[in-house]
């Protein structure tokens, strides 16, 4: 963790969003700075070799991009959050609507979206609701497609099922295959993948709940601002956005149109357009 | 006589802790003196999936009640902060925190490093780190980064640690201007605390 100089990492954000059209300008500068420098550190670069190469070969980018971005996540991150999504959140928009729609944006190598479709099939309506999960780097998304993943993460994954007090064991859900556990793909039929920029992107569509747990914080607040702008459009009045659990709208302009639906689980409700 | 040589041009301080800090993060805080006047920005490593309990317990002695920042929140003057479970903290320049679910580094999130090297960084030599008591290296680069930029640099005493891991090597990694005992520590913030008066 050496120090890489802010000069530069602005010279890189505005070299990928002349060159590739992707905008990194305003994220989180600690973070970022770490991304990149554990880019440095994995490809054994020198800031200017990773210019030098970010600028003259084309196939870099895509590289890039699958290591700058942060793919770390869980099924059932935050059990208390799924609770609360079986026990009051799905069963609210369940009132006026039998079919919904839900967005997971960021969605990452798909464990979350995994989360929503195993704990709609509990619920017996997992085929009324269309899901949609969206990430900027399709390599991931290649990755959350196939629904397979270390059975090493299991553990983690089963523990965090049992504190959300499903209904089975995770382990009904997949099957092992050479080290890896194999999720079931009729969990995934329902699902859309698209890529989607939340940075450079226009709402694509109307939903009735929004998940964007732990995507924002990689953001500077003006870039908050922004997308949580378009989340806005993008939901149905009183549609529910919910984000991570240390996340928070109120340094927010549009915040004033939502109104805390669950202030430990961090879930929204818009109630003005 | 002071046994330190302080002023009052110091705008933060960073603490970072492992396997038997928690008694000396509590004598901390509950022996700082009232209106305190700088931000204590606290990294201690902690169950990853407890969201609850930890700030309980520091805040029932602490004399200011210990929050777990949300991400953007600003850094207010006198405030105390703990990284919350399974998240990184960060500051940025600008005042405020950050939070991210990066790689675990060392073995841990919230890695005290991410969080005494960003404070390192943006608050340079107003800065003043603290690493006590704790079984791995985490901290000793953060400790290292903090030395480089100017600010001062305070370990516990390894022979007072429960595990002196972490402090030896920040002290092996680089200069370390103070290792004091945990009463020391808190007399450390008193004399600190009358510079400002």
């Amino acid at each position: 963790m050496q120090d890489i100089d802010i000069v530069d990492l602005k010279r890189i954000s505005e070299l990928i969003y002349q060159k590739y059209n992707y905008d990194f300008r305003n994220y989180a500068m600690s973070s970022f700075k770490r991304r990149v420098q554990r880019i440095l550190d994995l490809k054994k670069l020198t800031i200017d070799a990773l210019i030098k190469r970010l600028s003259d070969v084309p196939g870099f980018m895509e590289e890039f991009l699958d290591e700058l971005t942060v793919n770390v996540t869980e099924m059932f991150r935050d059990p208390s959050f799924w609770r609360v999504m079986r026990e009051e959140i799905i069963p609210a928009i369940m009132l006026n609507h039998k079919q919904f729609k839900v967005w997971h944006a960021g969605c990452s190598s798909g464990e979350e979206v995994l989360s929503m479709a195993i704990l709609l099939k509990e619920m017996g309506i997992l085929g009324n609701v269309q899901l949609y999960a969206t990430d900027l780097d399709v390599n991931i998304m290649e990755r959350a497609k196939m629904a397979t993943y270390p059975i090493k993460n299991m553990e983690l994954n089963e523990k965090n099922y049992i504190r959300f007090q499903g209904a089975g064991s995770l382990s009904d859900y997949y099957k092992e295959e050479n080290g890896m556990a194999v999720f079931s793909k009729d969990l995934l039929a329902n699902v859309n993948f698209r890529k989607q920029d939340l940075v450079l992107g226009e709402p694509f569509n109307k939903f009735d709940l929004i998940l964007c747990r732990n995507v924002m914080i990689y953001f500077n607040q003006t870039l908050q601002n922004e997308v949580l702008k378009k989340f806005h459009e993008s939901l149905f009045k009183y549609g529910y956005l919910a984000i991570g659990s240390k996340e928070s709208l109120i340094w927010c302009d549009y915040a004033n149109r939502f109104i805390v639906v669950n202030n430990e689980e961090k879930i929204y409700k818009k109630i003005k357009d | 006589m002071s046994m330190f040589t302080l002023n009052n041009s110091y705008k933060a301080v960073v603490i970072g802790g492992s396997a038997g800090s928690f008694q000396g993060v509590v004598k901390i805080l509950s022996q700082l003196p009232k209106g305190f006047p700088l931000p204590i920005i606290m990294a201690l490593h902690r169950l990853k999936h407890v969201r609850h309990g930890f700030i309980e317990a520091l805040s029932i002695k602490s004399v200011v009640p210990v929050v777990e920042p949300d991400d953007k929140e600003p850094i207010k003057k006198g405030g105390v902060y703990l990284a919350p479970a399974n998240y990184h903290l960060s500051v940025e320049l600008g005042n405020n925190f950050s939070l991210s679910t990066e790689e675990m580094m060392n073995n841990s999130r919230p890695a005290i490093d991410i969080t005494l090297s960003t404070c390192g960084y943006v608050f340079k030599d107003k800065l003043i780190g603290i690493l006590l008591s704790g079984a791995n290296r985490d901290g000793a680069l953060g400790m290292k980064h903090i030395k480089d930029k100017g600010g001062l640099t305070i370990v516990q005493e390894p022979s007072e640690c429960m595990i002196e891991t972490m402090p030896k090597a920040a002290m092996a990694l680089t200069s370390i201007d103070h290792v004091l005992k945990v009463d020391q520590i808190v007399e450390f913030f008193k004399e600190l605390d009358k510079q400002y008066k």
